[in-house]
């Protein structure tokens, strides 16, 4: 529309077509030249995000079909490997491990972070550092981490079992029953994982306007009845992208520290489906079978973050509270 | 006691200040604890790093013989310096490279027009539901397709595409105000000198965010690398200490000696850029 230009008062623009820009050393319109330079900036971020991203995820629907061997021959096996994964009990198991895992980790993650948001949130005197302490674990790699806990949650010499016995308690063997290694997992990755969800909590809570909680003051409520009133409803976009994102998180993460900590035992007790995954494609060479089940988990994710939409609403102030 | 007497009196006559302040009071001693929790393992990691191997398991957290003994060990017995060479080059190549083909691509998407602009950012918005490990098998089968296993772009280049840097970097031109490119362009500049001198410099805040982001990202990844290079002489830092650990077993003093070494880094950045990368946190989580 704007490119029928206004030669009336400019007659010295050659083409007629010209928003204003200067018809340029190539005689073409400023459309033509932005439309190139748009297809040149996006070309090599366009191709490697295809090949390196979008590809790979076509190609996990089609991958679970055939049977891959190491040197790169495909057999089409039809629906061979759902039916070998339908049968497969360690597989079942895993699931149970993740089901149980993911119901546990992302309620406490959720705990956790959203209670020491509300607590960086207090202004207390040194709270920059209390951040800062409650945010370090993050950035340090998830091998170290297991690494660390290995050491620290040792039966015989670990600190944690040593600090148990000099209080008159008894040493747990942490990561020698099932149940309590799943259970030590669990604590770890909240240790990991509070800070960065604080994070988000506090910024969330940072968005809520202050004048709501003065005059919650005013009219005398105390902390539970203004939590409840007023942080928990405005906070709930943040509360949804939190759950969100911790749920695709503890179905789809976590493999460093199983891999470095418990090696998915003791009796396949810590096994999260997707170390039984990795386990399958990249120990055994499965890569067949391994992608059926991994499209199987994607399946079993994309459902989880349904429920979350719908729970929380999508996070959005649908129901009087604005 | 000098305390209590200090300040019972003003207790007494101020009821309201008392009954204020001792939650937070409460409240401050409930953070000191919690982040004294929150610390002690990586304390006790450096602790143990600097105990001799008989002392390595003495439960205290002041080392009551301090030795550097086993960093030199790690540093001369194991080609230490050879995967932290080979992670900080990985790491850096990613972080560079993707911030240049990222902020490229950002900046055609929040500022040029061109047919099916708005299709194409909803798929590479589309691609952040993507999970690594989720890709990870078919991944691995196209880059053993390319021939790059085993190689440096095996590490480097697969892990350079992730559309969450151009989501928050076309989210940052988006607000940057316009009238400084459109005289340039209305100047005679090409779109590129538009971007390589007023875009990019703008960009500087969110870039220096991004590169702390990727770096660490890169840098602790453990699973891609293990993957896709089983070359001693391309083995990262993350995949030496796993292995490291099979080899070591119980000489404890070594291998958190190592991951000491290995989280150093990280904790530095951390310490330093602490507000970028809250920051960036804040505005992935705000979208």
């Amino acid at each position: 529309m704007s490119s029928v230009a206004t030669p009336e008062r400019q007659q010295d623009t050659p083409s007629g077509q010209s928003t204003g820009g200067p018809s340029g050393r190539t005689g073409m319109s400023r459309k033509k030249r932005e439309r190139i330079a748009a297809a040149l900036f996006l070309l090599p971020d366009g191709i490697g995000l295809l090949t390196f991203v979008v590809i790979p995820m076509l190609l996990s629907i089609g991958l679970g079909f055939f049977q891959i061997s190491g040197f790169g021959s495909y057999e089409w096996v039809g629906l061979g490997n759902y039916e070998r994964m339908m049968s497969d009990p360690l597989f079942w198991d895993s699931l149970k491990v993740t089901g149980i895992y993911v119901v546990v980790l992302v309620p406490t993650l959720f705990i956790v972070s959203l209670g020491l948001g509300l607590l960086m949130k207090q202004k207390l005197p040194g709270t920059g550092i209390y951040r800062t302490l409650f945010f370090m674990p993050y950035v340090i790699s998830l091998v170290v981490v297991g690494l660390l806990w290995q050491f620290m949650l040792d039966t015989q010499n670990g600190v944690v079992n040593k600090a148990l016995r000099a209080a008159g308690l008894e040493g747990k063997a942490w990561l020698g029953e099932p149940s309590l290694a799943l259970a030590s997992v669990i604590a770890i990755m909240v240790w990991v994982m509070m800070g960065y969800y604080m994070i988000i909590f506090l910024a969330g809570l940072q968005e809520i306007p202050q004048e709501y909680y003065e005059a919650a003051r005013i009219d005398g409520a105390g902390p539970w009845t203004t939590f409840r009133t007023i942080t928990w409803p405005l906070l709930r976009p943040t509360s949804f992208f939190v759950l969100l994102m911790s749920t695709v998180a503890a179905i789809t993460g976590g493999i460093e520290v199983i891999f470095v900590l418990t090696s998915g035992g003791p009796a396949n007790g810590t096994s999260l489906a997707i170390f039984y995954i990795y386990q399958q494609a990249f120990m055994f060479g499965e890569y067949g079978y391994a992608a059926a089940m991994g499209s199987f988990l994607v399946l079993i994710m994309v459902l989880c973050s349904a429920v979350v939409f719908k729970a929380t609403k999508g996070g959005r102030f649908d129901d009087g509270d604005q | 006691m000098a305390t209590s007497e200090l300040r019972s009196p003003q207790h007494n006559r101020m009821p309201l200040s008392r009954r204020l302040r001792s939650p937070r009071t409460v409240l401050t001693a409930l953070c000191v604890v919690l982040a004294a929790v929150a610390a002690f393992p990586i304390l006790w990691m450096v602790s143990a790093s600097f105990k001799t191997r008989a002392t390595v398991n003495d439960g205290k957290l002041i080392p009551s013989e301090i030795t550097v003994q086993n960093f030199v060990y790690v540093f001369t017995e194991v080609p230490f310096m050879k995967f932290l060479w080979n992670s900080f080059f990985v790491s850096a190549t990613i972080t560079l490279v993707s911030l240049l083909l990222h902020s490229m691509a950002a900046y055609a998407l929040a500022r040029l027009r061109f047919p099916g602009r708005e299709p194409i950012f909803m798929a590479i918005f589309g691609t952040l539901l993507v999970t690594p490990p989720v890709v990870l098998i078919p991944l691995f089968l196209v880059v053993r397709q390319l021939g790059m296993l085993d190689s440096y772009a095996g590490l480097i280049i697969p892990a350079i595409f992730n559309a969450f840097g151009i989501f928050l970097l076309r989210q940052f031109y988006l607000g940057i105000p316009r009238e400084l490119e459109e005289a340039a362009i209305v100047d005679g500049c090409g779109y590129w000198r538009v971007y390589w001198n007023i875009v990019l410099p703008l960009s500087r805040p969110i870039l220096s965010a991004l590169a702390v982001f990727f770096f660490l990202a890169n840098w602790n990844s453990f699973i891609w690398p293990q993957i896709v290079a089983t070359d001693p002489d391309l083995t990262v830092v993350q995949v030496g200490m796993a292995s490291f650990q099979q080899q070591y077993g119980a000489n404890w003093n070594y291998i958190l000696a190592a991951a000491a070494v290995a989280a150093l880094p990280m904790l530095v950045l951390f310490f330093t850029f602490q507000r970028q990368i809250t920051e960036s946190i804040k505005t992935s989580g705000l979208k």
